[in-house]
C-alpha cells in the first residue's frame, strides 16, 4: 500500500524547474532511498513534502490525505517527521528539551492547565517524558540528554536530530543526509538504527543520501533524480547500474 | 559537584533539583518578605521599585527571551496597563478586579498589535515596537477626556478588603502587594517553561523551519508569546503607576522601553534570574551612581557638580561592555562561576563559547 505519492509534481523557481512532473509512490514499511547530483531536486522534495513550497502543479498525498490542503505546521500532525540537511535543533535547549519539543504534536493540556501546571499537563509531563527516554535509550544519547545542543559535536547532533524526529511517533521519518559529515563507525551506527526503526518501530523511511554504501545497505527502493526529474526506480542495484544514472553522474563517455 | 540521582520523572519536572535548592529559594523569598522589618522606608521603597521592573522585565522576556521577538515597545503596553487599572479603579471597579482586568486587557491589546507585527523579524519588528511606543505618547494626549492627557492622572492608595494599600502611608503593604504579584508571575512563568508551550517558545526562537517541522504553528505561537509577554507587562504597568502615584503622556516614554529592553539583556536573556538580576542593576544604578558622584566630587576638590546624561551614559557603557564581553548576562556569568567550581579544575574556557554555525539551512522563503 502506498504511504506517500507523489503525483506529476512540478515546481518551478522563476525560471528554473527544480522538479519536473515527478511522479513516485513510498509503500508502508519500506526504507525508500532518493539519489541524485547536487541540484537535482532532492531536498526539495523533501522541503514539498514539509510544505515549505507549494508546487505549481500535481498533488502530494499521504496516507489518504491531501498534504496541500494543510499548513507547514499540519504535516506532522499527520505522522511526518523529518531531519535537515544543515541540522536545524533548538540550539540553546538541552537535548531532553529539543526531543520534548517533538512530542508537541501530541499536546492536549490548554493555556490555563499549563500555567497552573494542572494534573492534566503533569500526566502529560510524564508521559511525553516515557516516550522520549525509550528513543534516548534507542538512540545511545544518554550522556548528552541534559547537555546544550550548542555544545554538542556535530555527529551527535545529527543523531539527536533522528531522536527529536522519533519523538513525534511518526507513521513516515524523512531523513536528510543522515550520514553527511559522520565518520565510519557513526555512518555504520546510523545504518543499523535505520533499519531497526524500520524493523522494530515499523516507521516507514524516506532518505536523501550520497552514501551509496548506506543506501544500497538499508534501502528496499531507490530513486535516481537530476534536474528535477526522475532518471531510475528500483533496487540499489538496478539504479546502480541504469545507463542514465552513470551518465548523470560520470557523463557520456566520449 | 552535586549530583542528583533520579529515580523518578517528577524529579526532572519539578521547578527545583533537589531538596536543597527548594529550601534555598523559600529562603530566599522569606528574607524579601520580611524587608519591612529590616530595610527603612528609602530602601523598602527602592526594593518595590526593583520588584516591579522585574515583572516588567518578565513580560519583556517572554516575548524577547523565550520567542525571540525583539520588543522597543514595551513601554506602551506598560502605560496601557497603567491607565486601564486606574481607570477602572476610578470607574467603580474594586482593586482586586480591576488590577487582574488590567493585565487581561493589554494582553488583547497586545494580540491586536500581533497581527501585523506577525510578518515581521528581527530589526523590523524592533522597529515597528518603537514605533508603537512613540504613538503611545500621542495617543495618551489625544484620549484625554479618558488618560487626563497632559495633565495626566493622579492615583493614591487603593483599598483591598478595607486595607488602604499607599505606597506612601503604608509602603509595607504596598510592598507586600507587589512581592505577592511578582511571586505569581514568577511561577506561572515556571509552569510555562515545563510545559508545552513554553518549548515551543523556545522552539520558535531557535529555528522557526524546524519548529514547524514538529508541528509548531508559528503564527499562533508568536500571538500566545505576545498576548502573555503583555498581560505580564500590563501588570507591571498597573503597579508602577500605583508606585509613581501622578503619571501622564511622559511617564512611559520610549527610553523606558529601551531600558527594559536593556535590563534583560544585562541581567541574561532567556531566563527568569536574568529579569531579576536586569531589575536589581537598572534600579539600583541610579542610587549607586549619585553615592560615587559624592566620592569622585570629594576626591576631586569637594564639588559635586551634575552631569547632564550622565546616567544614561554609563547605561550604555554597560551594555555595551555586556554585549561585546557577556552576552549571556549576568546570569550566564553566573552560570559560568558556578560550572568553574562544580568542575574545578577541569573548567574549559570555551565551555560556554557559542559554535557559529555556518551551515544554516537556508532561508526558504
Amino acid at each position: 500500500m502506498s504511504l506517500l505519492a507523489f503525483e506529476n509534481v512540478t515546481l518551478k523557481f522563476g525560471g528554473l524547474t527544480a522538479v519536473n512532473d515527478l511522479s513516485f509512490e513510498v509503500h508502508e514499511g519500506e526504507v525508500f532511498a532518493i539519489v541524485g547530483p547536487n541540484g537535482a531536486g532532492k531536498s526539495t522534495v523533501f522541503n514539498l513534502i514539509s510544505r515549505f513550497y507549494t508546487p505549481h502543479a500535481g498533488a502530494i498525498r499521504f496516507d489518504g490525505h491531501d498534504l496541500l490542503k494543510v499548513k507547514p505546521s499540519g504535516v506532522a500532525a499527520f505522522g511526518v517527521a523529518r531531519t535537515f540537511q544543515n541540522i536545524e535543533l533548538f540550539e540553546h535547549a538541552t537535548v531532553l528539551q529539543n526531543l520534548l519539543v517533538g512530542r508537541h504534536r501530541h499536546r492536549r493540556t490548554n493555556l490555563v492547565s499549563e500555567l497552573l501546571f494542572a494534573p492534566s499537563a503533569r500526566r502529560q509531563e510524564i508521559e511525553n517524558r516515557e516516550k522520549v527516554e525509550e528513543i534516548i535509550d534507542f538512540l545511545d544519547l544518554q550522556a548528552f540528554r541534559d547537555k546544550l545542543i550548542s555544545g554538542l559535536p556535530y555527529g551527535v547532533r545529527k543523531v539527536v536530530e533522528v531522536a527529536r524526529a522519533l519523538a513525534t511517533d511518526p507513521k513516515l521519518l524523512l531523513l536528510d543526509e543522515p550520514a553527511s559529515g559522520l565518520s565510519v563507525e557513526e555512518t555504520t551506527d546510523m545504518r543499523w538504527w535505520i533499519d531497526d526503526i524500520r524493523r522494530q518501530m515499523g516507521i516507514t523511511v524516506l532518505m536523501v543520501e550520497h552514501d551509496m554504501g548506506l543506501v544500497s545497505g538499508v534501502s528496499d527502493r531507490v530513486l535516481a533524480m537530476a534536474d528535477g526529474a526522475m532518471l531510475a526506480l528500483g533496487s540499489p542495484a538496478q539504479v546502480q547500474s541504469h545507463p542514465a544514472v552513470v551518465e548523470a553522474y560520470l557523463g557520456k563517455a566520449s | 559537584m552535586r549530583i542528583v540521582f533520579k529515580t523518578n520523572y517528577m524529579q526532572d519536572i519539578r521547578p527545583w533539583k533537589d531538596r536543597y535548592q527548594l529550601c534555598l529559594y523559600l529562603a530566599l523569598i522569606a528574607l524579601v518578605a520580611a524587608a519591612p522589618w529590616w530595610l527603612d522606608a528609602f530602601y523598602l521603597g527602592e526594593l518595590t521599585n526593583v520588584l516591579i521592573w522585574a515583572i516588567a522585565g518578565l513580560g519583556l522576556m517572554i516575548l524577547t527571551g523565550h520567542t525571540g521577538q525583539a520588543s522597543l515597545g514595551h513601554a506602551a503596553f506598560l502605560a496601557f496597563g497603567c491607565y486601564a487599572n486606574v481607570i477602572l479603579i476610578e470607574n467603580g471597579v474594586p482593586f482586586l478586579v480591576a488590577f487582574p482586568l488590567s493585565g487581561v486587557l493589554t494582553g488583547i491589546a497586545g494580540v491586536t498589535v500581533a497581527i501585523p507585527a506577525l510578518r515581521l523579524h528581527g530589526i523590523y519588528l524592533a522597529i515597528f515596537t518603537l514605533a508603537l511606543s512613540i504613538l503611545m505618547d500621542d495617543i495618551i494626549v489625544l484620549a484625554e477626556p479618558l488618560t487626563g492627557g497632559v495633565a495626566g492622572k493622579y492615583m493614591g492608595g487603593v483599598e483591598i478588603f478595607g486595607h488602604l494599600v499607599d505606597r506612601w502611608a503604608t509602603p509595607e503593604q504596598f510592598f507586600w502587594l507587589v512581592l505577592g504579584a511578582a511571586i505569581l508571575v514568577t511561577l506561572g512563568y515556571i509552569n510555562l517553561l515545563r510545559a508545552p508551550l513554553g518549548r515551543s517558545f523556545i522552539a520558535v526562537r531557535d529555528s522557526e523551519v524546524s519548529a514547524q517541522a514538529m508541528g509548531v504553528d508559528i503564527a499562533r505561537t508568536k500571538m500566545i508569546s505576545f498576548a502573555l509577554s503583555c498581560a505580564v507587562t500590563g501588570w507591571a504597568g498597573a503597579l508602577m503607576g500605583l508606585y509613581a502615584g501622578a503619571f501622564n503622556n511622559e511617564t512611559f516614554s520610549v527610553v523606558i522601553s529601551i531600558q527594559l529592553l536593556m535590563m534583560i539583556v544585562i541581567g541574561g536573556l532567556g531566563s527568569i534570574h536574568g529579569a531579576f538580576l536586569g531589575a536589581i542593576v537598572i534600579g539600583f544604578l541610579p542610587q549607586f551612581l549619585s553615592i560615587a558622584k559624592e566620592y569622585v566630587g570629594a576626591a576631586f576638590g569637594g564639588s559635586t557638580v551634575a552631569i547632564p546624561g550622565l546616567e544614561f551614559g554609563i547605561f550604555g557603557m554597560i551594555l555595551i561592555a555586556f554585549i561585546l564581553f557577556e552576552p549571556m548576562g549576568l546570569y550566564g556569568r553566573w552560570l559560568k562561576i558556578r560550572t568553574w567550581f562544580e568542575l574545578f579544575p577541569f573548567y574549559r574556557k570555551d565551555m560556554f563559547k557559542r559554535q557559529k554555525s555556518y551551515l544554516r539551512t537556508e532561508r526558504l522563503r
